[in-house]
């Protein structure tokens, strides 16, 4: 049996839904009062229709661009549309030359340049580089410092020319020197608008961390790291990424030849990247931290910036970068490396408003057709549950009460869209709710069918249909996370659905369905097994209605609880002390260690129960057999004997 | 009919009335053979038609058009190619894109003069081009890694969960039989398969397992400690937790197909093809397979592989031979015993049923 303290406060589970479900709204109201929150969910492209861009990629090395490079390029953009949290953004290659990307609704301008952009990755040495905040003009940067001197007697001899210059403001723009000695010349790179600009940018500002436009090539570039945790002066591009040929990340090997804990990604060049990587690390050794490190440049980001070991200069065109990686950075790292070094720029053909792709009416009518199907839902329920199927019903309008506002949650603060195959999921769904409520409630009807009372019935089935519903729904949720993390567009959009409402599911058979029926169990109505409640234990053939109820006795007749007539005192001491009022005491037919009388008394019971049966064939507006002069005298004797035997 | 059903209900739950699902296994298995060869046929025969996300197509673009209606664009591809749906969208505010399979060059010329003449529109405002397939093979290729990684992790935690590997052979056995029955079915009716069916097809896994795993927990239930006993075999007991689960089957599987049939329904006749068609049709078809499946071929399969351990199999043989010899000591039960022996076979304690002492537990140390 469940300790009691399980059920003494059914009522306080259900205030913690109600206000659960209290906090879900009123967050959406303060969403919708202070910040940009909608009453309904946002809809995915295919509902709403969106924005659609057709991009053209245009080589940079004016080689072929091939269908490879095209899916190569899709995946990049999916990767970048994906992490700016638009959900269900559809990309297709069109004519085996065009891409296009259609996103929902309408995508901010930061999203639109994020497809826009080239991925174009590039090698180029770090100068120097600081924390995310803006320094102070006169900055303490020791690595800064040897540049101070330079700059700043060029600072009033180039302020003339300073003025024509278009992006640079005060500062001069203009190197100190006629050439550069090398790509890591500080002193040459480092002019004063790029200090300036260093000093000013502050990584820690969303803003400057979106990537973008990589930058003059042969100019110095101020940027972040994709963290904010950092920015860099980094020189000019000394390798293009295309001329990586792979990269892969794995876990290292040591000389030993055994595999160590630490995760590393490998860098594979092609051959002029070969020839210009071993060039870099030969000029790199020489130098001293930070300037013996290269960053490698995504979109303007510095994505790695790993350091020269000492005395090494690598000319196979075979790097290794190690570091503190996870498993996770790793592969991302090795990504980046690969499908970043497309040597592709998209140009944009077209750029149109679109509208929803299924037609107008598809959503409208699939609606409807849910609605109807939830309807016979009911109607079934009912009629196979009577009154229990309410419990059924409320327990689905909780549901879908709580689904409809966290999905609305979610589209405000995670940028979730409701799709057609999100609204499929939802629909399923309905199924796979109502059926934890009839493993439970078939559960329930079985331990009535044991002759248990229904408060037991209700204790008894919980545990065990508790277990079968968690079992089965964290197999759902399982098929829901794999289909969420491996699967794109779409399928990702039902995916979500059905893992957030087999949580959901759980948390309403839980904190609502449950204690509901702990609740009812205590009711009249129920525990006396009222016709039309569902759980009437004559209709479920629980045998005998015998039942134990302790001191070596076994009453028979309308199973009413005792707490239910507590009302009416006399009655149950009647019942209990006097076996002709309410109930009567027969043997216990199904203890298996019962004395011979107790079983001969059961074997009567069940023979007479069985003409019973045979002589009214249970019609469903029979009377309910609590009239003690139905079974009444029967049992009456039975129970002399039974008392007799014992004594 | 509620009283009969509910009543029904019962007999199945004690067992005054029992179906042997377990015993005729092979009836079963034949008929689930059969079902998975009609499917590997269709899948042969007429084959999955893929659609324009998995094979490219062609694509028209109206521009300028007078009316922004979409009918005008499907009569006039359904003049061309009769057996073609298109999917027509508003691009912009006087653009439509219509979408079909690919056609042939003389198709898209027709289609393109047929367009201009329903729209109203030149030559030049009616654009025509060629789609790649990439999206589609995108998402059946990360559905098919799905599935793998699925199947192993199903198959993991169904182990670990009742700790017996048979389950989830069984299981999995199972959820095979399901998914190549509805991509038969699916075959056979001859739409074409969108992502929104392959959705529809990863749906028939979570699904068919979910199914799988409660007939199954009342299996474990009935059956632990079976071999403590000598009143019923494995095979009786599972059968028994067949029998009564059977009520939860039916009414689940019409819960869960209502809605799916409602869509399917309106989907089919009144909408069209689309995403919600598409989907519907997989599930239903899964959804139905997936509970005969649940019920008539996972445990009867998880019994066949478990009899052959040999604890079960002693055990069923100690079991049948002690019912024999009750038989022979009786002395031929006639008609007023079979209801004792159907009692017997399923191994639930009736009321006045009673074995008597043999059926007393034994203290040990006591002769």
């Amino acid at each position: 049996m469940a300790p009691p303290t399980r059920r003494r406060h059914p009522a306080r589970t259900l205030i913690t839904l109600a206000v659960l479900t209290v906090a879900v709204f009123a967050t959406i109201f303060a969403g919708t009062r202070l910040s940009d929150a909608t009453w309904t969910p946002k809809l995915a492209l295919d509902l709403e229709g969106g924005t659609q861009l057709i991009l053209a990629p245009v080589a940079e090395d004016e080689s072929q661009v091939t269908q490879e490079t095209i899916n190569q390029a899709i995946q990049v953009i999916r990767q970048r549309v994906d992490s700016s949290g638009v959900a269900e953004a559809e990309i297709t290659s069109q004519g085996g030359s065009n891409i296009v990307v259609a996103l929902p609704g309408r995508p901010s301008e930061e999203t639109l340049d994020l497809v826009r952009t080239s991925a174009q990755m590039e090698f180029r040495p770090v100068l120097t580089y600081a924390g995310p905040q803006p320094t102070a003009a006169a900055t303490a940067d020791p690595s800064a410092a040897p540049t101070d001197g330079a700059t700043a007697a060029a600072d009033d001899a180039a302020a003339d020319d300073a003025a024509a210059g278009s992006d640079a403001e005060e500062p001069s723009d203009e190197p100190t020197k006629d050439a550069p000695d090398s790509p890591s010349d500080a002193a040459y790179y480092i002019t004063p608008a790029v200090q300036a600009r260093f000093d000013e940018l502050d990584c820690t500002d969303p803003a400057n961390l979106t990537g973008g436009k990589s930058g003059d090539a042969d100019k110095a570039l101020v940027t972040c790291d994709p963290d904010g945790t950092l920015k860099y002066i980094l020189g000019p591009v000394e390798i293009q990424g295309s001329s990586i040929a792979n990269a892969s990340s794995g876990l290292r090997v040591n000389q030993n030849g055994t595999v160590t804990n630490e995760w590393v990604v490998d860098l594979e060049f092609d051959g002029q990247g070969t020839k210009e990587f071993a060039a870099v690390t030969e000029r790199l050794q020489g130098l001293t931290s930070p300037q013996n490190q290269f960053g490698i440049v995504l979109d303007g980001l510095v994505i790695s910036a790993p350091s020269l070991d000492p005395g090494v200069v690598i000319s196979d065109g075979k790097a290794q970068i190690s570091g503190s990686f996870t498993r996770d950075t790793a592969t991302g790292l090795a990504n980046q490396l690969k499908f970043g070094a497309l040597p592709l720029t998209f140009e944009v053909q077209s750029q149109e408003q679109i509208s929803a792709t299924l037609g107008s009416e598809q959503l409208e009518k699939g609606l409807i057709a849910g609605l109807i199907g939830l309807l016979l839902v009911v109607v079934y329920s009912l009629f196979q549950y009577r009154a229990l199927g309410l419990v059924t019903v409320a327990s689905l309008v909780i549901a879908a009460v709580l689904t409809y506002g966290v999905i609305t949650l979610l589209s405000w603060t995670q940028g979730y869209r409701l799709s057609l195959p999100g609204v499929a999921g939802l629909i399923v769904a309905i199924g796979i709710t109502a059926d934890s409520f009839i493993v439970y409630f078939e559960r329930i009807r079985d331990e009535l069918r044991e002759g248990r009372t229904l408060v037991a019935a209700v204790d008894r089935g919980w545990e065990r249909a508790r277990r079968t519903i968690l079992a089965s729904d964290a197999v759902n949720f399982l098929a829901a996370v794999v289909l969420y993390f491996l699967a794109v567009g779409s399928v990702r959009g039902f995916a979500f659905t059905l893992g957030l409402t087999t949580l959901l599911d759980l948390l309403i058979v839980f904190t609502f369905t449950h204690p509901v029926m702990l609740l009812i169990a205590k009711t009249r109505f129920f525990a006396s097994g009222h016709r039309f409640s569902g759980l009437d234990p004559r209709r479920l053939g629980a045998p005998d209605q015998s039942r134990y109820v302790g001191r070596g006795r076994v009453a028979r007749g309308p199973r009413t609880e005792p707490a239910a007539d507590a009302g009416t005192p006399d009655a149950e001491r009647a019942g209990l002390t006097r076996p002709a009022a309410a109930s009567t005491l027969v043997a216990t037919p199904t203890a298996p260690g019962g004395t011979i009388a107790e079983r001969r008394a059961a074997a009567r019971a069940a023979q007479q129960a069985a003409q019973d049966a045979q002589a009214g064939d249970a019609p469903p507006d029979a009377p309910p057999q609590d009239s003690p002069g139905d079974t009444g005298p029967a049992g009456q004797g039975d129970a002399r004997r039974t008392e007799g035997s014992d004594a | 009919m509620a009283v009969n059903f509910a009543q029904w209900g019962n007999d199945l739950y004690t067992g005054r009335r029992s179906y042997d699902i377990v015993g005729r296994r092979r009836v079963w298995f034949t008929i689930s053979a059969v079902l998975v060869l009609l499917s590997a046929v269709f899948l042969v025969k007429p084959g999955l038609q893929p659609g324009i996300e998995f094979r490219g197509g062609s694509e028209f673009t109206v521009s300028n058009a007078a009316t922004s209606d979409q009918q005008p664009a499907m009569d006039a591809v359904a003049e061309v190619a009769p057996e073609e749906v298109p999917r027509v969208t508003n691009v912009g505010s006087s653009s439509i894109r219509i979408q079909t399979t690919e056609l042939t060059n003389d198709q898209v010329d027709q289609v393109r003069t047929a367009l201009e003449e329903a729209y109203g529109v030149t030559e030049d405002d009616v654009a025509s081009s060629f789609i790649g397939p990439t999206w589609g093979k995108d998402v059946s290729q990360k559905a098919a890694i799905s599935l793998v990684v699925f199947l192993v992790l199903v198959a993991l935690v169904l182990t670990v969960y009742f700790r017996n590997w048979r389950m989830a052979v069984a299981a999995i056995i199972a959820l095979f039989h399901d998914l190549i029955v509805t991509v038969g079915v699916y075959a056979a009716v001859g739409w074409e398969v969108t992502p929104a069916t392959v959705i529809g097809f990863l749906t028939i896994l979570a699904y068919s397992i979910y199914d799988t795993v409660v007939v199954f927990d009342k299996v474990r239930e009935n059956t632990t400690g079976v071999l403590d006993q000598t009143r019923a075999t494995y095979a009786e007991r599972a059968n028994l937790a067949v029998n009564q689960t059977l009520v939860r089957s039916i009414n689940t599987s019409v819960v869960a197909l209502l809605p799916v049939a409602g869509i399917l329904f309106i989907g089919a006749f009144v909408l069209g093809a689309g995403t919600l068609r598409d989907i519907a049709l997989a599930l239903f078809v899964g959804m139905i397979v997936g509970a005969f499946s649940s019920v008539f071929l996972a445990t009867p399969l998880e019994v066949a592989l478990r009899v052959r351990e040999q604890p079960i199999r002693e055990h069923t043989a100690k079991v049948l031979a002690a019912r024999a010899r009750a038989a022979g000591a009786t002395d031929a039960p006639g008609t007023e015993g079979a209801p004792v022996a159907v009692a017997r076979a399923t191994g639930q304690v009736r009321p006045g049923g009673h074995q008597g002492p043999v059926a007393q537990p034994r203290r040990k140390g006591r002769r």
